[in-house]
Order: structure tokens, then C-alpha cells, then sequence
């Protein structure tokens, strides 16, 4: 069902955790559905220097927030910016069809906590 | 890595006994057992000496015995077939919220079809009341089904009781006893049931094969067209070697179920308060007394099902879970919704179904590694302080 890499994600997250005093944090998801994604961000001369998540949900939301950390540490905002929740699948060899809508938000988090960063250096 | 295989509410392993009693209507015996020759008259004469076993454990006639593929056909024939050839008993029908979908699809099917349905609610502990059924009666209420024990939660149903309610209404009473045939003690005729509904897999017999039981008296009808076996009541050339199973299988369980019982009791108490003192946050689901013996059903809270089963699958542990993720929907199951669980608590479900082949020696090595994995689970959600 979930393929060796998904697994892998699942079993020994990257970057769990949160950051204290976090440049921005992002959250998605909601109970109802079985799934929240909340993601911190440190940003330090643009880049995000450290990146940590928190996930309730299935193996595939756990695997796709930890990949998203994994590949954001160390980018550009612009960069991560760029980084699609169907970027995040593709990443982990796939995920099972019934897993891409309810169980791919990682990057819509990263995406609401570089968000919450830029608001905030904005005030 | 050895297996523990902790999920005996899903199926169960053929136990060999059974298995040998099955290997020769393969190819020795391979006869269909409507044909006169000689090894058709021996497959007639292993369904029939199967069907005498079945309605023994049933406390049924033989003659009350119609072998079906299954579960989910015994209760599509029950409900179906006899509203069908019974159009003069009234067209609403009474079932409960929390029964299997091969019912509870089956009642939602003939609403769609011009019945009235009406689908009970259930306590917290996923009990029936009977005055709800008795309030829910009406002249034209046909037909109540009302399933024996559930299989998400373990919930054992006062079946005698409710019987006798919808005969006080002159409705007749279907059962879908999947869960409780070889586990419990199940006498059609003390529970006053006049159809019940089993699956042979669920007690170490073959998958493929079950069996509705029709009181004599009671026009079912049929439900497949065609050659007419099972007395016309069920057409299809018999699954010999299913059925022999089947047969041997009610056998096994009949003579070794007090044993069983108290043993698989025994065992899930133990697992059960493991589970409860160790982990906090955590809540049983189902009733805490008039539940299946070593069906453990609980809900952790901050974490879900589907990470649950996956992490204990690691170290060959294998449960189930009425999570979102495992039941193929966004909505976690109807069962535990029913029970008035919130959505974030149901997604946190664990069921563990022990089986004569479970040891102690199993219960503690899931009392050993389950609170570790809800711990790990829990360090990661954003729910969770």
C-alpha cells in the first residue's frame, strides 16, 4: 500500500518537534477529517535555517510532513515556496490515490508558515 | 519476527483439523451432490452430515440450515427474500445503527425501494433498549434485524429480549450472529430468533461459505435463481468442500467453546486493564461488561488508528482500527460515530480480537510495546501537550 520510502518517512521522522520562539508557524487540516499538519519555521537571512512539524493523522500525513521538512531545510523562502503538495507525493514514490487529497497538506503548512513569517516581519 | 496475530473479528486462521476434513471433496469425493452416481451421493451425504453439525451448534434443525456463501448473503436473503415473499406482513422495517453494512446497506437499499425504514440509536455502550425498539414498532413493521454481537466494539445485544418485543408486534426477528456463532453459546430456539445469520470463517472454518437459519414456519424465499438447491431456497451447486468445513468447524467449536470462552476471557480482561491502567487518555469502547470474550476495543486519544496498526504491524502485531484512514472514507466508522464519539476521538480507535491461538505470552508483548508506540505517536501531534 504505502511504498518503502513512505514507510521509511513514517517510521523514523525527520524533524519532529517544535521550535521555540519560531519565525512562523503554519497549521492544516482538522479533526473532523483525521488530519493536522502544524509546521514551525526559523528563517534567518532568508533561508529556513530550521524547520520542525507536529502531525495527528495517517502514516502518508506523518511521511509527507517529515519529507517536507526534509526538503526545505536550508532553502530559500522563494524556494520553498515553490515546493508543491504533489512535489512532497512525488518525493516519497507516490501515494496511494485515496491518501492525495485527505492525507498530502505538508506543503499547504510550510506554504501557511511562511505566510505567518512574512505577516509578521510585515508588522 | 513472530506473528501476533491479534485480529480474529476480521477471520480467522482453518484449523487443520477442518482443513483435512475438507482436502478430500477437492479431488477424491469431487462429486456434485445433486447427481445420482455414486460420488454424488457421497458429496449429498457430507452436506447433509455438515448441515446436521451446523444446526446442532445453532440448536437448529437440519432442515433449518440454508448454507449461503456467507455472512453478507445469509443477511441479504434474510431481508430481502422474506420482505419480498411477504408483502402481506407490512413494509417498514426496523434495524440499528450499528450493524454491519451487509445489513445496514440492505435496509438503505430497500428504503430506496419504497420501505420505511427506521434505524435505531444505540447507548454509549452500543446497547439496543428495548423500549426504543418497542417504541419504534409499528402494524406495519415486517421484519427487525439486530445483529448478535458487533464486531467493531464487542457489544452483545439483549436478542431474547428484543425478539420478543417485535413478535409482540407480530414482526418476525432476524439476527446476524457473524460474530458470536462458535464463540458463544447461540440457541435459535432460546433466543427466539426466527432467522439468524453466520459466517463460517469467523470460526476457523473456510472462508466462502455460511449459513442463514429460517425457523420453521417462516417463508424466506429464495434469493439466487437457478437450480434450485438448498430445497429451491438457495440455487447454486453446493461448495462441498466449504460446506464440510464449515460443518467440521461448528463441531470444533461446539465441543471446545467453554474452554475457549473462558480462556479468551480471561485473556482480554488482562489485556484490556494492561491497556487502560498504562496508557492515559485512553477510553473502551463498547460495553464494559456484555462484551465478546477477548474483543478489546479502545480509543487513544491525540493520535490516529491507521499510525497505530502500522507501527504495532512493525513488530507482527496485526489489529484493526475503525479510523478514517482503514475504513476507505473521511469519516471514521458508522460503529463508533453511533456511539456518540467525537470524530477525533473515533479516528484514535484500536481493536484487538483474540483467538484460541493467542498466548499470554502475546497479551504481554502488546502491554509491552503498545505504550511505547502511543507515546511516540502522541510526542508527534500537534494535539497533544
Amino acid at each position: 500500500m504505502y511504498s518503502d520510502k513512505v514507510m521509511d518517512h513514517f517510521m523514523n521522522p525527520r524533524n519532529v518537534g517544535r521550535i521555540d520562539l519560531p519565525s512562523g508557524s503554519g497549521e492544516v487540516g482538522n479533526v473532523v477529517c483525521g488530519d493536522i499538519m502544524h509546521i514551525d519555521i526559523k528563517v534567518v537571512d532568508n533561508i529556513i535555517a530550521d524547520v520542525k512539524f507536529r502531525t495527528f493523522g495517517c502514516a502518508a500525513a506523518i511521511a509527507t510532513s517529515s519529507m517536507v521538512t526534509q526538503m526545505v531545510k536550508g532553502k530559500s523562502l522563494q524556494e520553498a515556496e515553490q515546493i508543491t503538495n504533489r512535489a512532497v507525493a512525488q518525493a516519497l514514490d507516490g501515494l496511494p490515490p485515496v491518501k492525495m487529497h485527505c492525507s498530502n497538506l505538508a506543503a499547504d503548512a510550510l506554504h501557511a508558515a511562511i505566510e505567518d513569517y512574512m505577516r509578521s516581519k510585515h508588522d | 519476527m513472530r506473528q501476533i496475530y491479534m485480529d480474529h473479528s476480521a477471520t480467522t486462521p482453518v484449523d487443520p483439523e477442518v482443513f483435512n476434513a475438507m482436502i478430500p471433496y477437492y479431488n477424491d469425493r469431487f462429486g456434485n451432490a445433486s447427481s445420482v452416481h455414486a460420488l454424488g451421493r457421497q458429496a449429498r451425504q457430507a452436506v447433509d452430515q455438515a448441515r446436521s453439525q451446523v444446526g446442532e451448534l445453532l440448536g437448529a434443525s437440519g432442515r433449518e440450515i440454508i448454507f449461503t456463501s456467507g455472512g453478507t448473503e445469509a443477511n441479504n436473503q434474510a431481508i430481502i427474500s422474506y420482505l419480498d415473499n411477504n408483502p402481506d406482513k407490512g413494509k417498514h422495517l426496523i434495524t440499528s445503527a450499528i450493524e454491519h453494512h451487509a445489513v445496514l446497506d440492505t435496509c438503505l437499499h430497500l428504503a430506496k425501494r419504497g420501505y420505511e425504514l427506521t434505524v435505531l440509536p444505540v447507548t454509549p455502550d452500543g446497547l439496543v433498549e428495548p423500549d426504543i425498539l418497542r417504541e419504534a414498532m409499528k402494524p406495519a413493521t415486517a421484519l427487525v434485524s439486530i445483529m448478535h454481537a458487533n464486531n467493531e466494539v464487542g457489544t452483545i445485544q439483549p436478542i431474547k429480549e428484543l425478539a420478543a418485543i417485535a413478535h409482540a408486534g407480530r414482526a418476525i426477528f432476524h439476527t446476524d450472529a457473524v460474530q458470536t456463532v462458535g464463540k458463544l453459546p447461540v440457541d435459535v430456539k432460546e433466543m427466539n430468533v426466527d432467522m439468524l445469520s453466520a459466517s463460517s470463517h469467523k470460526l476457523h472454518g473456510p472462508k466462502g461459505v455460511g449459513c442463514l437459519y429460517v425457523s420453521q414456519g417462516i417463508r424466506v424465499g429464495n434469493f439466487l435463481h437457478g437450480g434450485g438447491q438448498e430445497r429451491g431456497l438457495r440455487s447454486g451447486t453446493e461448495n462441498v468442500p466449504g460446506i464440510v468445513g464449515f460443518g467440521k468447524a461448528c463441531q470444533l467449536a461446539q465441543i471446545n467453546m467453554p474452554e475457549r470462552q473462558a480462556r479468551l476471557s480471561e485473556m482480554g480482561q488482562r489485556l484490556q486493564e494492561g491497556i487502560l491502567s498504562t496508557i492515559p487518555h485512553t477510553r473502551l469502547t463498547g460495553h464494559p461488561v456484555n462484551r465478546l470474550p477477548g474483543s478489546v476495543s479502545v480509543c487513544f486519544e491525540f493520535v490516529e488508528g491507521e499510525s497505530i496498526l502500522l507501527m504495532l504491524d512493525s513488530y507482527g502485531i496485526m489489529a484493526s482500527s475503525g479510523s478514517a484512514c482503514t475504513s476507505g472514507s473521511l469519516d471514521p466508522s458508522h460503529v463508533l460515530l453511533a456511539l456518540g464519539l467525537p470524530h477525533e476521538i473515533a479516528h484514535g480507535s484500536l481493536r484487538l480480537t483474540l483467538g484460541k491461538d493467542n498466548t499470554e505470552e502475546d497479551v504481554d508483548m502488546v502491554l509491552e510495546v503498545l505504550p511505547g508506540i502511543i507515546q511516540n505517536l502522541r510526542n508527534m501531534s500537534p494535539l497533544y501537550n
